[in-house]
């Protein structure tokens, strides 16, 4: 083979690959769109009448979920689904940001933590790579993280909404998670950069907790505590 | 759970991160849930530390058989140092073996960060050693097909292996361009070195065929990967070398001093002049 057939070999190579990301980007471009109407419909609950309708509006981000779900059946037909990771920086911001969006609307709903199998479920993706499209755990973690500072937000303003009783909850609820991500042995990675910012949340959510506390605001619970 | 809760607040003014640790009981559905991922996580941090060692041993082999394959100019028995190099790369060969074998059953792209060095290096080691074998370049296919293990399958204590396994190990299209742009860095070096030796043709065989290589290059152009262009600017400079010392020996052909070439220079006229024609 010659040196100038080999090159255009090559280059045939280059282009089917520059076209198959062309192609991934502009689906990843219509995700980024769902996800921020998300986005936009999950903000509400940091409104002081949001807080009455959290109910409503998870059932309505639920709903736009139906269209993510339709858009990564979509993604997934763009590229072999073995070379996965091949292309995975193209859609990891954005899987990121769903993993968080479903993350919180299972949070307004039940106050737990998501699994990965219920992102996995809500986005109509797998949970182990051997399956097909998957949320590799890291993009899951990195989801929870982003969840986690979007809750010290809205610990601070369900207090400016006059819910005492959330911050306590919240403030447990980070501090599991807290714990769990103490059990990591991170690499030094973008996932290990997010969660030093983790422990920022904690600090703020806690003293949401001691400004509650010291002036006898948290007092329902307290004394649930003291039986 | 409320009365969890409870407690937690009253603990969190006194100790926060005694408070922290209490909750995480090994019960918790979070902290289990962690457990999982840890173990995942550590799983693959390991992998990819063992493959990246893996890497660095075929890299550093690698170097040394492109050393060995420089001495090729100066040695009278050429085969002799080929041979040797061959060695060497059966042994980088093996190694590849280890990393097709942790990569069973993976996606490639996944731990790609982790040997691509070692991988672009080979490539420049066994194309050179086939460009000084045959003259040519070596053909993606060719380097794939020498990546070929067979794998025994260990059976039960002492009895015969159950089935040889094949396992392959596919140089990626990008990993073999950027092998190829740091081959022509070697060639420069032989270039110069052999110059150095009187060797005459070979120069110009080498500028011919790095000028084949800078054209594929170009032809390619921004389309390949980000390091691609990178290396582009060093192939020119090291084209630009050879193709200098091209001239030097076309203008001063004559003038070549004649302590050094007086031997090689007169057995290889002839020679010379029928390249002329190709040049």
């Amino acid at each position: 083979m010659s040196v100038t057939e080999m090159f255009s070999y090559i280059q045939g190579f280059l282009s089917a690959d520059q076209d198959v990301r062309e192609d991934i980007r502009k689906v990843v471009q219509t995700l980024e769109q769902a996800a921020r109407e998300i986005l936009t419909v999950l903000q509400s609950v940091h409104q002081p009448s949001g807080f009455k309708e959290i109910p409503s509006k998870c059932t309505r981000a639920r709903e736009l979920f139906c269209t993510v779900r339709t858009q990564i059946t979509d993604l997934k037909t763009k590229f072999p689904v073995e070379q996965y990771y091949r292309f995975h920086e193209h859609w990891r911001f954005v899987l990121q940001r769903l993993a968080f969006l479903a993350a919180f609307v299972v949070y307004l709903e039940s106050e737990t933590l998501v699994t990965r199998e219920e992102v996995a479920k809500i986005l109509g993706i797998e949970v182990v790579r051997e399956k097909g499209f998957h949320l590799d755990v890291e993009d899951y973690l990195a989801g929870v993280l982003i969840m986690a500072s979007e809750l010290s937000r809205l610990a601070v303003n369900s207090v400016t909404a006059g819910d005492y009783t959330r911050p306590l909850r919240i403030s447990n609820f980070i501090n599991e998670l807290d714990s769990g991500f103490r059990l990591l042995n991170l690499k030094n990675d973008p996932l290990r950069k997010r969660y030093d910012g983790l422990k920022y949340d904690v600090k703020k959510i806690e003293e949401v907790v001691y400004d509650l506390s010291i002036r006898g605001l948290a007092k329902e619970s307290e004394s649930g505590g003291d039986k | 759970m409320n009365k969890r809760e409870g407690e937690a607040c009253q603990r969190k003014n006194a100790d926060s991160a005694s408070d922290r640790d209490a909750n995480a009981n090994p019960s918790s559905p979070v902290i289990a849930a962690f457990k999982v991922f840890q173990q995942e996580l550590d799983t693959k941090h390991d992998k990819y530390e063992r493959l990246v060692k893996i890497s660095r041993d075929v890299t550093i082999d690698s170097k040394r058989s492109i050393f060995l394959l420089h001495r090729v100019t100066s040695v009278p028995d050429a085969e002799e140092v080929l041979k040797e190099a061959e060695v060497k790369l059966d042994g980088v060969r093996q190694k590849i073996g280890q990393i097709a074998e942790e990569l069973r059953g993976e996606d490639i792209y996944q731990f790609h960060r982790a040997f691509t060095p070692g991988i672009q290096e080979y490539v420049e080691a066994v194309s050179f050693l086939h460009y000084i074998r045959h003259r040519s370049l070596i053909s993606l296919e060719e380097i794939n097909a020498k990546l070929v293990f067979m794998k025994e399958e260990k059976g039960g204590a002492e009895t015969q292996p159950l089935g040889a396994q094949v396992l392959t190990f596919q140089v990626t299209p990008s990993d073999y361009l950027l092998g190829v742009a740091d081959l022509t860095g070697e060639l420069m070096r032989m270039c110069i070195s052999s110059v150095g030796n009187g060797d005459i043709d070979t120069p110009f065989q080498l500028s011919q065929f790095l000028r084949q290589i800078h054209d594929g290059f170009s032809y390619i152009g921004n389309t390949g990967p980000y390091e691609v262009s990178k290396k582009l600017h060093t192939l020119r400079q090291s084209l630009g070398k050879v193709e200098d010392a091209c001239y030097a020996l076309r203008v001063r052909g004559s003038e070549i001093p004649k302590h050094m070439l007086a031997d090689v220079f007169s057995s290889r006229t002839t020679l010379m002049d029928s390249e002329e024609g190709v040049v």
